[in-house]
């Protein structure tokens, strides 16, 4: 099997039909490793949300192939019966905003996933404490995401992103709101839970301050990706982001 | 699997127990509604227990006492008495009116019955509960609890006053005015009675008449006078029955040999109930169906309100993998939750502010299951709304784009 976290080929996405049609996605090619995190950038228009979506299996792509962790969940068509399943067993999502469940305590909130794939709670509630402490928000456990720090809920939302251990992870514009060292303490989390958890990560954004960290750049024009090697800089200190609140 | 309803409830518990507290106030009014209806019907019946009567008879023609007017002859009861199967008879007079005590006036039903009879008597009344039953032929009274009136105090009815002698309890007419019980006598003359301006001209009119006041017949207008001046006329006759006899061969061997009318139990029930109580009865009905509309809309908003400020929340769990099942239990459990906590408000209300209606209001176990089931069924129905807009919701809101 090949070692690939997220695989696609010639992916293109078309909307609407004869003359009106739009097509956002062109024949996209892409890959990340288990272990590595990838930036996604391009203007507004360029087609990164539609990408987003159909990589999230969201929406479903108009032709193409796309592999996770080796096994083909769509080859002009999804091969996944259950696309639910798929998103949750397969694929971590990251927001914008962290987007926690308000009416969820912290644990509650990354357990929710493994009990929606019929864990038991006590086993849900062990693995996601294990996360949360990985990201040194375990002691928070208790707390509701309102008694949070932006940062704290944001290290909650990454947990929840890894709790089933996906082989991918998608994060759309997970720094925006969010100041350089604090943007760039998410980056150093994202690229120390990828190494740990074996996971893929394409990072959305059009946030510069964080682009210089990436080792390979996918740029998407007019619905085309090319890709291009970045500079890789270790600018952030995962400790200071993890620290401060 | 935890609870996601559950838990949203308990995150915001307040604003959930304020909302299902509104809720409970208008279920405790649609409660009290079906109760004030059973207590109409609950009157009525106890009116007919309680005359302790098997057969009531009236003019021919009628549907009385209650609900039409009847008037017979004060000593048709001995004919009566006569008839196959027949144990006891007797007379009464029923006058809805006015009376008053001291500067308050009470609508009531006052009952002319005969004095000193037993209170085992069909029309006499029972359940004592203080005080004794009438001994002397005028003047005394006995009067339902729910009147307000206590022993010894005096009422007056027309130009009489009455002492309270006894007290009753559930003695009330069909529309649940008390009743007020007064020697059969006093009851006819209250009944015939004329102010005395009109007997004054009623005298001189026959005085100038001819055929009342012939040259030479001396005593005509005075026994013409003196009848006016007094009443034996009654309004019906209850009978009982000897144990084992017929009420139906009876009833008919009254009608067919005296020429009155005589209703069974079930004739004078349906009377009270479908005639007397009828239009009240629908009235009530109209406001149920309405307060039920008015309370599934509410719900049904209430519900769609909370599913729409979580539609972010809603898009996100659909997006990591929760199926629809999950959401849409959810949606229903806090349903079932706002109805139920509604519901318990509601019947609490309802017991408590029952005692402070006028008229009686009867809560029974079977209206408050069937309310239980319905505020249930409301809940269900209303919530359909939100759990379709929720189904509705697209994933992809999570995702920025």
């Amino acid at each position: 099997m090949e070692r690939t976290g997220i695989a696609i080929e010639q992916l293109t996405k078309r909307y609407g039909s004869g003359q009106t049609a739009v097509d956002a996605l062109k024949g996209v090619d892409l890959s990340v490793e288990p272990g590595e995190v990838v930036g996604l950038v391009g203007p507004s228009g360029s087609g990164k949300s539609t990408l987003l979506k159909c990589l999230g299996a969201v929406i479903e792509p108009s032709s193409g192939v796309m592999k996770i962790g080796g096994s083909p969940i769509y080859d002009n068509r999804w091969l996944a019966g259950d696309l639910r399943a798929l998103r949750r067993d397969k694929i971590g999502f990251v927001f914008q905003a962290p987007y926690l469940i308000p009416f969820l305590d912290v644990i509650d909130n990354v357990a929710l996933l493994p009990m929606l794939a019929g864990e038991r709670n006590g086993a849900s509630r062990e693995r996601a404490l294990a996360v949360l402490e990985a990201l040194d928000v375990a002691h928070r456990a208790r707390a509701m995401p309102s008694q949070l720090s932006g940062g704290e809920q944001q290290r909650v939302a990454i947990a929840r992103a890894l709790v089933n251990r996906p082989p991918v992870v998608l994060a759309d514009e997970p720094t925006a709101p969010l100041d350089s060292k604090r943007a760039l303490g998410v980056i150093g989390l994202l690229n120390d839970m990828a190494r740990q958890y074996e996971t893929a990560v394409i990072v959305v954004t059009h946030d510069e301050k964080i682009i210089p960290t990436f080792k390979r750049i996918y740029h998407i024009r007019d619905g085309r990706t090319h890709e291009e090697a970045g500079e890789g800089k270790a600018l952030y200190e995962t400790a200071d982001y993890c620290s401060g609140h | 699997m935890i609870s996601l309803a559950g838990k949203d409830i308990l995150h915001g518990w307040g604003r959930f127990i304020l909302t299902a507290a509104g809720l409970g106030l208008l279920i405790g009014v649609t409660l009290s509604m079906a109760g004030i209806y059973r207590g109409m019907v609950d009157d009525a019946n106890v009116l007919l227990d309680n005359s302790g009567a098997d057969l009531w008879v009236v003019q021919q023609g009628t549907i009385g006492p209650w609900a039409e007017p009847s008037t017979i002859p004060d000593d048709l009861y001995r004919s009566v008495l006569s008839i196959d199967g027949v144990e006891r008879a007797s007379n009464v007079v029923y006058l809805t009116m006015q009376v008053r005590h001291g500067e308050r006036g009470i609508r009531a039903m006052v009952t002319g019955v005969a004095p000193g009879r037993r209170q085992s008597d069909p029309g006499q009344p029972r359940f004592l509960v203080a005080g004794r039953t009438m001994t002397a032929g005028h003047y005394e009274a006995i009067a339902d609890v729910s009147s307000g009136l206590d022993v010894g105090d005096l009422v007056t009815i027309r130009r009489n006053r009455y002492r309270v002698v006894g007290l009753t309890r559930r003695m009330v007419s069909s529309s649940g005015d008390p009743m007020i019980f007064i020697p059969l006598r006093d009851a006819q003359q209250a009944q015939s009675l004329k102010d005395s301006d009109a007997i004054v001209q009623q005298r001189h009119r026959r005085e100038g008449n001819p055929a009342f006041n012939p040259p030479g017949v001396p005593g005509l207008l005075d026994a013409v006078n003196a009848d006016d001046a007094s009443s034996s006329a009654v309004n019906a006759v209850l009978v009982r029955l000897k144990p084992g006899a017929s009420p139906e061969l009876a009833g008919s061997a009254i009608e067919r040999w005296l020429r009155l009318e005589a209703y069974g139990r079930a004739e004078m029930q349906s009377i009270l109930v479908e005639k007397l109580i009828a239009t009240s009865a629908r009235q009530i009905a109209m406001f149920l169906v309405i307060l039920s509309v008015v309370s599934a809309a509410i719900v049904a908003f209430i519900i769609y309100t909370m599913t729409m400020s979580k539609i972010r929340e809603i898009a996100v769990l659909k997006l990591l993998g929760t199926r629809n099942r999950v959401i849409a239990s959810m949606i229903l459990q806090q349903a079932l939750g706002l109805g139920l906590i509604g519901f318990v408000v509601g019947k609490i209300a309802a017991t408590l502010w029952a005692p402070f209606f006028p008229k009686y209001v009867l809560l029974i176990p079977g209206d408050a299951a069937r309310g239980f089931l319905l505020v249930m069924a409301i809940c269900v129905v209303a919530s359909l709304l939100a759990i379709r807009a929720a189904l509705m919701v697209d994933p992809a809101e999570a995702i920025g784009g």
